[in-house]
Order: structure tokens, then sequence, then C-alpha cells
């Protein structure tokens, strides 16, 4: 069973996001880890760049396949997690955590309300997964 | 599709160890386990790596002629094995391209085994059927459904299975097999692998199987032996530079332009067929050769991005993969013959980026004698 957190809000393209006042953590789900297997790179965006709600912004590359990351909320990215440069097993190791891939300042945060609750996410996989 | 996949007799075994099961060309394989591709060939490399290799395709071809008869089909010389000698070879097609690759072993002057790919031994077999005609004394059986085949490879393999048998597994060079008993069980032992490293395949009876595998298991956790996936065979083949039908080899690829040379005897007595194509194409020179690279910038190249050289689209990646042993990002493609030599500063095309690369030497990977 797959790891899903009941404090975040989750997206269709299994990333999720944790909100501290306009500013959105992201990073992919355990399921989405677990899925692509070991993670060797991430490719992010830089701090600064903007992007809109379900744009690629980056890809996690794992041994065996490449993914696109979405973004699930438009905004600006305002900091990108370097640790993952040295680490990106983290991704696999702790997604909610180190695994962390970007904050981004929302331009709308009602986009980060209207994600997928923990429950609903749980059903999405079992309907979906 | 609803197409029912096939299972080895180890899918069972493969659901218990948490194997993640996928579609491999109609096999439900497992492409890891709960270790992870990254432990898994780091096992392999270091200690020793267990693989489910069952849906591999057995082809008994027997008689006075069998012999003459896979010479014809194949290009390397198949005259030159002894009695319990193996060797690496490929059928070509009239012009030249690879219908597939395989292993050839003789048992005896009249007694050959032919070891073929799983999602291509029924072209295989239809192939090596429509060029059997009347006035060929020998006998032929596609027995893909009579074996189980476990691989056990890396440094620590020859350790492990000698535990399990009374066969002197020192006396079985490379590219030798016998048939013995493992556990108890009739098998053939075969000093192969598709690894790079030293190990053996065992091929028995499917019913022996479960019990071939966990006593490999269990004689192996001493070692710390891993049962690996499909994933983890890719990126240890790649490493080593070893082709896939499908990717270095195909129907429109020549051996020699895939680098097997080595295992094309044009000189050989008997005539094979394609042999006239393959000839005039060495004559002419080869127009693209297989390369490998290795990234220089950070990306990773994937089976079908495009290579760039100077600007101009100049091949294909066959193979592409972070290296989890020599921690690079390498990979294969077919470039024109100019300019496939290592130094080579080359582009990938990754999702739009050119990204840059290197023609390297290859293997990539080459085990320790």
């Amino acid at each position: 069973m797959s790891n899903i957190p009941e404090n975040l809000k989750y997206s269709k393209d299994h990333e999720w996001v944790s909100v501290e006042g306009d500013v959105a953590t992201i990073g992919i789900t355990d399921y989405a880890q677990s899925s692509l297997g070991d993670v060797v790179y991430v490719d992010f965006p830089r701090a600064g760049d903007r992007f809109a709600i379900h744009e690629a912004f980056g890809s996690v590359e794992s041994v065996k396949a490449v993914s696109e990351i979405f973004t699930p909320v438009g905004g600006e990215v305002v900091e990108v997690n370097e640790g993952l440069n040295d680490a990106p097993e983290s991704v696999n190791n702790d997604p909610y955590g180190a695994g962390w891939m970007v904050k981004v300042k929302m331009d709308n945060p009602g986009e980060a309300d209207a994600m997928m609750t923990s429950a609903e996410y749980e059903d999405y996989l079992s309907s979906n997964g | 599709m609803s197409t029912e996949l096939k299972k080895t007799p180890l899918n069972g075994v493969h659901r218990e160890l948490g194997g993640k099961m996928v579609d491999f060309g109609g096999w439900d394989m497992p492409v890891q386990y709960k270790a992870g591709v990254i432990e898994e060939h780091m096992a392999t490399r270091t200690r020793a790596g267990l693989f489910d290799v069952s849906h591999m395709g057995e082809i008994w071809v027997e008689g006075p002629d069998a012999i003459a008869f896979v010479n014809r089909l194949t290009t390397n010389d198949v005259t030159k094995l002894a009695d319990g000698q193996a060797h690496y070879s490929c059928f070509t097609n009239a012009d030249g391209g690879v219908v597939d690759d395989l292993l050839v072993y003789r048992f005896g002057p009249e007694k050959l085994l032919l070891v073929v790919n799983a999602a291509t031994t029924e072209k295989d077999w239809a192939w090596i059927r429509s060029h059997h005609s009347e006035h060929d004394d020998l006998a032929l059986r596609n027995a893909s459904a009579d074996y189980c085949q476990i691989a056990i490879q890396g440094p620590k393999a020859r350790e492990i299975l000698q535990k399990l048998t009374e066969t002197d597994l020192d006396s079985i060079k490379y590219y030798w097999f016998t048939e013995g008993k493992v556990d108890g069980v009739e098998a053939i032992i075969s000093r192969t692998g598709y690894t790079g490293e030293d190990g053996f395949e065992v091929y028995a009876a499917p019913d022996k199987a479960v019990q071939l595998w966990n006593a490999m298991i269990h004689a192996g956790a001493d070692e710390g032996i891993l049962p690996c996936g499909l994933a983890a065979r890719n990126t240890l083949r790649l490493e080593a530079a070893m082709s896939l039908y499908g990717h270095e080899l195909g129907d429109d690829i020549a051996p020699l332009e895939a680098g097997l040379g080595w295992i094309t005897k044009l000189g050989k007595d008997s005539e094979f067929i394609g042999k006239e194509k393959l000839a005039a194409m060495k004559e002419a020179g080869l127009k693209r050769k297989l390369a490998g690279f290795e990234m220089t910038e950070p990306g990773i190249a994937r089976d079908g991005y495009d290579v760039y050289i100077n600007g101009e689209k100049a091949g294909t990646v066959t193979s592409g993969s972070p290296a989890p042993f020599l921690k690079k990002n390498i990979g294969l493609a077919f470039l024109p013959a100019a300019f496939a030599n290592p130094g080579q500063e080359i582009k990938i095309d990754i999702r739009g980026k050119h990204v840059a690369a290197k023609v390297v030497p290859t293997p990539f990977y080459k085990r320790e004698k």
C-alpha cells in the first residue's frame, strides 16, 4: 500500500503539495516514486521561472524511465531542492520529506484547495492505480 | 489486447518475492523485486544475482545433417564447435539482416540445441522450419516448454552453485557446458550469461524450477545473492555492451553493423543465408556502425532519442540508460561509420534539448579476470 499523508493535497499526475501561506511545496507521491523505481536524476526549473497550472516544469529520471513533472499549481518558482542533485534517491526514500522538489509562490492559492484530499487520492489510486 | 500473458514456472515465486510484473514480449515477467534495479545490478557485479530466463526458447536440431543445416542458417562456424561447447551466433535473412541472435550448443556430432530470444521464438521456429528441406536428414523440435532456465551470475556465482552440484564447475570453461545434477535435479549447466560477469545458465525440467530457484537463493544467502529482474538484466548487458534484439539487432540491421563481425564467418566453408550481401557490404565498407557513448553533460539518453553531429541528425539511440555500476549515463547508437570512433563528440536530443556526449570504446564495463 502506498503511503498517503493526510495533511497534503494530491494531483492526478501523482504530485503532492503542502501549502504554507501562498507558497506550495511540491513533490511526487510514494505511488509515483514506486512506479518509477530508483531515481537517479531530477531536472528542475530555476528559481524565478514561471509556470501555468499543469505545465511541465521538470522531469524525474529513474534507471528505467523518465517522467515529466507537472505543476499542479501555477506561479513562480521560489526555491528548488538542490539537495536532490547529490541525493536523488531521497525521492524514493523520503518522497514527502527530503524528496521535495520545488516551492512555488502561487498566483491563485485556490488551485491547491481544489486538489484531491488524501482520502480522494487513495480512491483515485484504487480505481486508476 | 486481451491476450493472456505467458507465465514461466517461477511466476508465483516472483510474485511472492514482491516482483513488479510487466508484459515483456507477451510474457508476465518481473522487471524488478523489492531491492530495486540499482541494488540488483550491484549485487550481480559484486556478489551474485539470480535471473529467471525460462522465457527463452529452446530448439533441438538432431540428425546427420544437423551441423550442416545450422551452419547454413547462422553466421558463426558450427563446424568449429566441439562436443560440450557453445557459441554466440545470428540467424540472418537474404539481405544480411538479423532474424535473431542465439546460442548454439553442440551436444554431439548429430545433436545441437539452439537457444533463442523469448519474443522471437515463434518467428525463429517458423524461419528454421521454412528452410528445412526434405533433403536435410534431421529432426527439429521446439522444446521451449520443456525447460526452465535460471541464470546465476556474478563473482560469487561459481562458489554458490558449486554447493549444489558434484560437477566440478571449475572444469567448465567460458562458453562450455555439461550435463549434471543441481540439487539432485538433471540439468544442463552452461558457463554463459548476459551480464558481463562470470556465471552459469542452468536448464532443467520446468517442474523443477521452483526447487532449483529456492536452492540457489538459499545456497547464496551468505554471499548476498539477490533475485534480479529484467531492468537489472538490461542495465547489466548494456554496461557489457551486449546487443538486445529489437534494439541493436533487427531484420534490417546487419551483424557487421552491430559490431558482430567476430561471429560473422564470411570465410567458413559453408554458404549461409545472407552471406553474399554481407560480403558485399564488407567489401564496400560499412555505412553505419554501432557506437557506444557516454553523456558528458547532465542528462540521460533513452531508446529512440535522436543523435546529432555538427547540427545534423546522424543516428538514433538503440539503448540508453544510467549505468549503475559505472555511475555514468551511457548508450549505444548507430552512427555514420566516419563518426563512430572513440572521442567523437555528439549531441543527444533529450526532449528537445541537445545534450553533449562522446563516443567511447566498448564494452563500457569489463570484469577483471
